[in-house]
């Protein structure tokens, strides 16, 4: 059902847990749909320096987390905004079908976070 | 890696002397049953040694026995078979809010046909209250069709209380006894139904064989027409093989069914007592009136694929009702039909036991099922409650 990536990135997910420190949170979804993803950044000089998760959801829903955490460390805000539902997709070597849409929420909350961060900062 | 299978519900593995039975039918006894030469004959001789077996299982005469192919075609079978048998004495059926679907997707599509359905509630164990089955009868009122055991929550449901009611009405009452027949005592004289349907897989017979069972003199419109193969009423070459392993895994079934429900039992709730002591995780489905295999859950703060794949990583083999965890991605019908809200739905996990489920496994279990949960609840945002969660909808494009 899932790629080998998507297994490792749910079975070993990186940067779990709270940032209490951070410069921006971003969280999308909503549990009664199944999946929520909750994204903190840690910005300076307009590079994302780290990032950290928190999610509830189904297998997928935890490997997009976790490999969006891994995709924007090093990242300057402009190019961490490009990443997509797409781009995270194929990171993970694909996506089932049915779960590109409700659990691919990663790159909503990562762009809510980096909003979160600029009204922050008054930008 | 050790597995452990603890998803009776979705199908068992085949009991080696019923393969044992099967096998002669595959190669050597390979005739039609229609044909009138000795292969045919043969062919015949163990559908009809089959159909007795199958009957004794649930104290019905062989003659009452229609064989299927699936539990679903036997369930399609009842609702439109007796639904256009009896349209002219009227057009309303009854059935529950937690049938299988192949009960409730038959109902709606005679829904679409003229027939009025009335779908009843359940309380917060699953259970039907016999009296919301009176309320709903009306002069139009033809066919009652009760899910006998939910293989989602374990919970039993009262048919014995419904069939009186049927009784006396005059009706015409339908039991889904798939999860039922094989696993706890099932006896259609006892429980007063008119017609039955079970199938070989859940008591460790071969897919591709079910049975509807349809009380002598019951009238019932066929679903498949041509030939005259169960006497005219399911047409097609019957799948032999499958029929005789049917009739052996009941044979089996019924001779221990006593000892298979004893063992299950003390295992199952050695398995609730554990998952019970984690917090936040709630049992869903009756605590007694419940399958003796069958252990059901909600938890809390974490979703059921997740930990269906985790468990699965670790060798155990689960099922769950969550939204995400279903190709629908909507959460199971009985979950809300039982008042859990949708965001705990999410967390649905269900353990079902069987034969070869030793203590061993569930000791296993035991220490493995925390850990997951502790492990999922470590990811998510929620590990210290709901924030703001009642009343919450769903808006995200499915």
């Amino acid at each position: 059902m899932y790629s080998a990536k998507v297994m490792d990135h749910f079975t070993n997910p990186r940067n779990v847990g709270e940032m209490p420190d951070a410069d921006g949170i971003g969280t999308e979804g909503n549990p009664v749909c199944g999946d929520v993803m909750k994204i903190y950044i840690k910005v300076s000089d307009d590079k994302i320096t780290d990032a950290k998760f928190q999610t509830f959801g189904c297998g997928a829903a935890i490997a997009v987390s976790s490999m969006v955490t891994e995709m924007v460390k090093g990242l300057t805000l402009d190019e961490a905004l490009k990443i997509t539902k797409a781009s995270l997709a194929e990171a993970l070597d694909g996506l089932p079908p049915q779960k590109m849409h409700c659990s691919n929420l990663g790159a909503d909350a990562l762009h809510k976070a980096i909003e979160d961060y600029k009204v922050k900062q008054g930008k | 890696m050790k597995t452990i299978y603890l998803d009776h519900v979705a199908t068992n593995p085949l009991h080696p002397e019923v393969l044992e039975a099967m096998l002669p039918y595959f190669r050597e006894l390979y005739g039609n049953p229609l044909s009138i030469y000795e292969p045919g004959l043969k062919a015949r001789e163990a559908i009809e040694k089959a159909r007795e077996s199958t009957a004794a299982l649930i104290n019905a005469k062989p003659k009452e026995i229609i064989f299927t192919a699936s539990g679903a075609e036997a369930n399609n079978f009842a609702l439109k078979g007796i639904a256009y048998a009896n349209q002219n004495k009227g057009k309303h059926i009854i059935v529950s809010k937690i049938e299988h679907h192949s009960v409730l997707n038959t109902a709606r599509f005679l829904e679409k046909s003229g027939f009025a359905v009335t779908y009843l509630p359940v309380d917060k164990y699953g259970l039907i209250n016999p009296e919301d089955v009176e309320k709903a009868l009306t002069k139009e009122t033809i066919l009652i069709s009760i899910i006998h055991a939910s293989p989602e929550i374990g919970a039993i449901e009262p048919i014995v209380e419904i069939s009186r009611i049927a009784k006396q009405k005059g009706l015409i009452l339908h039991t889904d006894a798939v999860a039922s027949v094989g696993n706890i005592p099932v006896d259609v004289q006892a429980l007063g139904v008119d017609l039955l349907s079970f199938t070989a897989h859940q008591f460790y017979g071969p897919k591709g064989a079910a049975a509807l069972y349809v009380r002598e003199g019951g009238r019932i419109v066929p679903l498949i027409y041509g030939g005259i193969q169960e006497g005219g009423r399911r047409a097609g070459t019957e799948n032999v093989p499958a029929i005789v392993g049917m009739g052996k895994a009941a044979e089996l079934a019924k001779r221990d069914l006593q000892k298979r429900m004893d063992r299950v039992k003390v295992l199952r709730d050695k398995l609730i007592t554990n998952a019970l002591k984690t917090e936040k995780v709630l049992l869903t489905g009756p605590p007694e009136k419940r399958l003796p295999g069958h252990a059901s859950f909600v938890v809390e703060y974490i979703e059921g694929e997740a930990m269906l794949l985790l468990l699965a990583a670790k060798g155990i083999y689960s099922a769950s009702g969550s939204a995400c965890s279903s190709k629908a991605l909507k959460a199971s019908p009985v979950l809300i039909s039982i008042g859990i809200p949708a965001h705990l739905a999410q967390g649905s996990v269900v353990f079902t036991l069987g034969e070869e489920t030793t203590e061993e496994d569930i000791n296993y279990f035991n220490e493995t099922f925390p850990q997951i949960i502790s492990r999922l609840r470590g990811i998510s945002p929620y590990a210290k409650g709901w924030e703001g969660m009642e009343g919450s909808s769903c808006t995200v494009q499915k």
